[in-house]
Formats: structure tokens, C-alpha cells, sequence
């Protein structure tokens, strides 16, 4: 039995490994093409496919193509900026609602948490449209404000930091009123220094989601110099089509700060999440 | 703490005004226009039911009346007729292939909305087979192996990076010409494989493959491990001592044991799944080759933002909604019983 089960094992491991490998393999094929010569180098010459993965001179000088060919170092410091101030601004206004729906009873709380429960499974086109007018008519379509202002509010984040508020005792929120703590000073001294692991979770939603949205900005944002990284890499693409190395170049660019992410805040993903509302 | 209002306000109050412009009254808003003719410019015009009759409305030939006459025949048959039980399900499945020739014969009024319908529905497809891929993975790597954290890390990655980046990766690596996979189609046969984006069958399985690689290994995989984990150990070799194989160990304590998770994460795909495919549509195929990758959500910009026909838009984003609604609930009332709460 030991034995067969470290045979198993091994199988397993090997599996593993190989299936790790295919899963990566796209990203390793962007990093490979993005540093091929952008004339005729990636036109496949050797025996089997994957002969001339990485060419014999790597061509980092794509990289800096990019931002010469459109003005990528725009579109990256208004996605940077965006995303940044969305998110902080996610941060506040969920946690100070959360705050409100999950520690304060005050009449007519209930109602209007269901409301905007109700609005969660409402689908992003719905609101589309008339944010879209709404916006048009205040003048603010075509401007920061378009990208900043609407994704700042957001009932999904002010439901997952409710729920993570519940969870805090409420011993320590009586506590603090005895020593003569305001209700702010609750939120601000006892809630929010508690609630690391969930302010980072939604910040580190908010900030993905928003560098990643594409059809939001696109119907909003007209003008190049407005454009989020999104845009920007459809407005290389229309330019340079056929421009593999580069366009790779510049996706690579556009994913970096995920990575980024990824790497520093691993153990919000993958270290376990609290599953708040999953087991009955 | 019981409070006031007055106290509660400033608290609510950065919140409740965004929610109230950007979420509440837009869906309102949204619910009026879905019954107008607007093509912003000019002032809206109401046509009540127009809008969703033009998407939902289909003419029924002749042809049509001979499918649903076999249906209720045979659907009589069953139901009245004291026949064995095979008899019945053959009859049944006869009946359920006379009623599929019976919507092969309607003839939608405005086919495009129909066939972005169906082709939500088809990419929807992919999430039971990634549900199966996360369950899979989650159970090799909740064994203690060399490397787990490492494996983990590596499998969740493809599900953090996305957007317009990945898709562009994504339509070089379908490249039908000098894409990686047509070399590797090449190198195995010895002649070109699929043109995959390209063509009308292939588009949809390669937007599925592109949507395992980024969800298999991670949120969902990273919820079952956590299920996985929660399975005590005692209850698995309680089976193993009772003479039970790894499959029905798998079929009798794992399947039931992540069920409330399978649950969660089968709901949260639906959802998902009929709001998704814009961004790939539109990076990848515009909505083609034919129509063959147009999803309702990219029908709805198409309309609102490409033709200015708010009011379709409108009306088609609240059937979407609808949809949802209607799938959500019947998740529930036909999963729910079946899930087992630990």
C-alpha cells in the first residue's frame, strides 16, 4: 500500500507539473513574441512548433517602441490615476455605508439595505445607458469625471464589508462608548483598524476591476488624451495590426501592475478566503 | 447601537447619493426606456410593448402546426396511456425532438437578438466543464505534495491577469496563420487545424477554451479547496474501512460535502455568464465571423452605442435581466433541495 501510494503520488506531481506548464504557456509565449524581431520574426521556421520559442537576439527595444508608437505613457498614467482614486474612493464611501448598515439601528436600515441588495443581480448594460445620458447632460461625458465619479459608489463593496462588519464583537464597539468615543471615532478607531483583510479585498477588487474595464471608458472617453490603458492598446491595435512584438510588448506592459498585485497580496487570494454566507 | 437617522445620514450619505445617480435611477430610467424610441438626439417617443415585440416577435408558418400537433400527441400519449415505463421515455424523447423541430421552424422578426441569446447560452456551456476542471485540481492539491503553495500560485495566476491585454494575447494565440496552436495542429497532423476565430463552429469552443484557462485554477478552485478542507478526515476513512472504492468515495462524501459550494459558484456563473462576452467579442471578432461570437451584452452596445436605438438597447438589457431573474430562481428551486449543508 506505501508503495503504491507513492507511486500515485509521483503521477500526481508530474500531472501537476505539466498542467502548470500548458496554464503558463500563454504567458510564456507573450513574453517570447513581444521580444521577436517586429520584421518577419515571428513567422515560423523551425522543425516543430515550439523550435524557435525565444529568437537568438531578444529585442528588448520593442518596449520602448510602444510609447513611441502612440502615447502609451498617457494612457498608462490615466489608467494609474483612475483606478488609484476609484478605488480610495470605493474604500470610503463602501465602508462608511457598511458602517451604517451592519453597527447603527436606525428606522427604515432594513428597507433600504434590500435595495440595494436587489440591485446586485442587476446587469451592467441596465445602468449603462442612462448613467450614460446622465452624464451627457451634466456635461461631464469625455472627462475624468465620467471615469471617476460612478464606479466610485458601489453596493457590491458595501455588502461584502457589512458582512465582514457583523463579524466584529460588539464588546469592543460598548467598550469604546464607555471611554467616551463619538460613533465616528468608533468607525475610525475600532471598525476600520480591525478590517485590514476586508478593505484590502475590496481594494484589491476595485483597483482590477477598474484597470480591466473596457466598455465603461469606451463609452464614455472619446478624446486620446483621456483614454485608459484599455483603450489605448484598441487604439494600437487600429494603428499597428499586424505589429505582434509590439502589441505583446504592450499587453505585457498593461498586465504588469496585476502581477504586481498578485505577487504582494497572495495570501488574499490564495491563502484562503473567508467565505461569508457559503456554508448554510 | 440605536440611533437616529440624523446620526446615521452623514454615514450613508457619499454612498446612498451615488447609489441613488448611477444605480438606482438608471435601472428606473432604464425601465422607461425599454418602452421608447430614442435615438438620442431627437426627443423620445413612447411605442409601449414596440420594442419588445420587435426582439421577441417571431411568425409561425404552416409547417409549424404539424411539429406541435405530433407534440401534443405524443405528450397525450404519455400522459394518459397506461404504457411501460420505457414506453414513456421513449415517447418522451420523441416528443422533445418534434418540439426541437418545432423551433427550428419559427422565424424570429429580428433573428440577430435570438442568436446573441443562443450564443450566451452556448458559451455558458463552459462553466460545468471548468466547475469539474476547479473540483478536480482543488482535490489533487489539497494533498500534501512538494511544491503545493508554489502549484497553487501558478494555477491561480491565468484567473487574476485579464482584460484587453489577455485578449489580444488570446487572438494571436488563435491565429489561424501563425498562431501557436495552428503550428502545434500542424505538427501533430501533419494539416491545418481549425481557423478558429474565423470560423462560424469553432469561434464559440475557442472563446470556452480561453474562459477555462482564465477560471479553472482560481476563485472557484480556491472555494472548493476550502470545502475540500472542511471534510473531515475520520468521515472519508470511515468509508474507506466500510469497503467504499475512490469512486464512490468521490460520489458519496466529496460531491456531496462541496455541494453548497458547486451551489454558490453555479449561481454566480449564471449570473455572470448572461452579463459576460462583451470584451472578448470585442477585442477579439466584433461580435463575428457572422454573428457567431455576438453575446446579448454586446447585441445591447451594438444597439445603443454602434446604431443609437436606446430604447432596443434598454428593452434588451431588462429581458437580459429577466433571464437572470428567471435562471437564478430556478438554480435555486431545482439545485437547492439537492444541496447538503455540512
Amino acid at each position: 500500500m506505501p508503495e503504491k501510494n507513492r507511486w500515485s503520488r509521483v503521477i500526481l506531481w508530474l500531472a501537476l507539473l505539466a498542467g502548470g506548464l500548458v496554464m503558463m504557456f500563454p504567458l510564456i509565449w507573450m513574453v517570447a513574441t513581444s521580444l521577436k524581431s517586429p520584421d518577419g520574426g515571428i513567422f515560423p521556421t523551425g522543425s516543430h512548433p515550439f523550435a524557435d520559442l525565444f529568437p537568438e537576439v531578444l529585442h528588448w527595444e520593442n518596449y520602448a517602441e510602444v510609447f513611441r508608437k502612440v502615447s502609451f505613457a498617457r494612457y498608462y498614467l490615466n489608467s494609474l490615476m483612475v483606478a488609484a482614486i476609484v478605488t480610495l474612493g470605493q474604500l470610503m464611501t463602501c465602508s462608511l455605508a457598511a458602517y451604517a448598515f451592519s453597527r447603527l439601528r436606525f428606522s427604515g436600515r432594513d428597507p433600504l439595505f434590500f435595495c440595494y441588495l436587489g440591485t446586485l443581480m442587476v446587469p451592467g448594460t441596465v445602468t449603462l445607458i442612462p448613467t450614460f445620458v446622465l452624464l451627457a447632460s451634466a456635461g461631464l461625458v469625455d472627462s475624468y469625471w465620467a471615469l471617476i465619479l460612478p464606479p466610485m459608489f458601489s453596493a457590491y463593496g458595501t455588502f461584502l464589508l457589512r458582512q465582514f462588519f457583523m463579524g466584529i464583537p460588539v464588546e469592543l464597539e460598548e467598550a469604546a462608548m464607555v471611554d467616551g468615543c463619538s460613533v465616528f471615532g468608533i468607525y475610525w478607531r475600532v471598525i476600520l483598524p480591525l478590517s485590514g483583510p476586508a478593505l484590502a479585498t475590496l481594494g484589491i477588487f476595485a483597483f482590477l476591476g477598474n484597470w480591466q474595464s473596457l466598455l465603461y471608458p469606451l463609452v464614455m472617453i472619446h478624446s486620446d488624451s483621456l483614454k485608459t490603458l484599455p483603450l489605448g492598446l484598441l487604439n494600437f491595435v487600429d494603428l499597428h495590426a499586424a505589429d505582434w512584438p509590439r502589441l505583446m510588448a504592450a499587453s505585457l506592459l498593461s498586465i504588469i501592475p496585476i502581477i504586481l498585485i498578485f505577487l504582494f497580496g497572495q495570501r488574499y487570494f490564495v491563502g484562503g478566503i473567508r467565505l461569508g454566507g457559503v456554508k448554510g | 447601537m440605536k440611533v437616529s437617522r440624523w446620526i446615521a445620514l452623514p454615514f450613508l450619505l457619499p454612498n446612498l447619493l451615488g447609489f441613488l445617480a448611477f444605480t438606482f435611477l438608471p435601472i428606473l430610467a432604464s425601465l422607461a426606456l425599454a418602452f421608447c424610441s430614442w435615438d438620442l438626439f431627437s426627443p423620445p417617443q413612447w411605442v409601449g410593448f414596440g420594442n419588445l415585440s420587435d426582439l421577441l416577435g417571431f411568425t409561425l408558418p404552416e409547417k409549424a402546426n404539424g411539429w406541435l400537433l405530433l407534440v401534443a400527441g405524443i405528450s397525450a400519449a404519455v400522459a394518459f396511456a397506461p404504457l411501460p415505463r420505457w414506453w414513456r421515455l421513449g415517447l418522451i424523447s420523441l416528443s422533445v425532438m418534434a418540439l426541437w423541430g418545432f423551433f427550428r421552424e419559427i422565424e424570429p422578426h429580428y433573428p440577430r437578438f435570438w442568436q446573441s441569446l443562443g450564443n450566451t447560452f452556448f458559451l455558458m456551456l463552459g462553466l460545468p466543464v471548468s466547475m469539474l476542471g476547479s473540483l478536480v485540481l482543488a482535490m489533487a492539491l489539497n494533498r500534501t505534495l512538494y511544491g503545493n503553495r508554489f502549484f497553487r500560485l501558478i494555477y491561480f495566476l491565468p484567473s487574476m491577469v485579464g482584460g484587453v491585454g489577455i485578449y489580444l494575447l488570446w487572438k494571436w494565440i488563435f491565429n489561424p496563420d501563425y498562431g501557436p496552436l495552428q503550428q502545434l495542429f500542424l505538427f501533430l497532423s501533419g494539416h491545418d487545424g481549425p481557423r478558429w476565430l474565423e470560423s462560424v463552429l469553432w469561434v464559440k469552443p475557442a472563446l470556452m477554451l480561453m474562459g477555462f484557462w482564465g477560471s479553472v485554477g482560481g476563485t472557484n478552485m480556491i472555494l472548493y479547496l476550502a470545502a475540500l478542507q472542511n471534510i473531515s478526515p475520520e468521515l472519508v476513512e470511515a468509508a474507506r474501512i466500510d469497503g467504499a472504492g475512490p469512486w464512490q468515495r468521490f460520489r458519496h462524501i466529496v460531491l456531496p460535502m462541496v455541494s453548497s459550494t458547486s451551489f454558490f459558484i453555479l449561481i454566480m456563473g449564471v449570473i455572470h455568464g448572461f452579463q459576460g462576452g462583451f470584451d472578448a467579442a470585442y477585442v477579439m471578432t466584433r461580435g463575428g465571423p457572422a454573428g457567431a461570437s455576438t453575446t446579448t451584452s454586446y447585441f445591447i452596445y451594438e444597439n445603443a452605442f454602434g446604431w443609437y436605438e436606446m430604447g432596443r438597447a434598454s428593452a434588451a438589457s431588462l429581458l437580459l435581466f429577466a433571464l437572470v431573474m428567471i435562471f437564478t430562481w430556478l438554480n435555486w428551486r431545482m439545485a437547492g433541495e439537492k444541496v447538503h449543508y455540512a
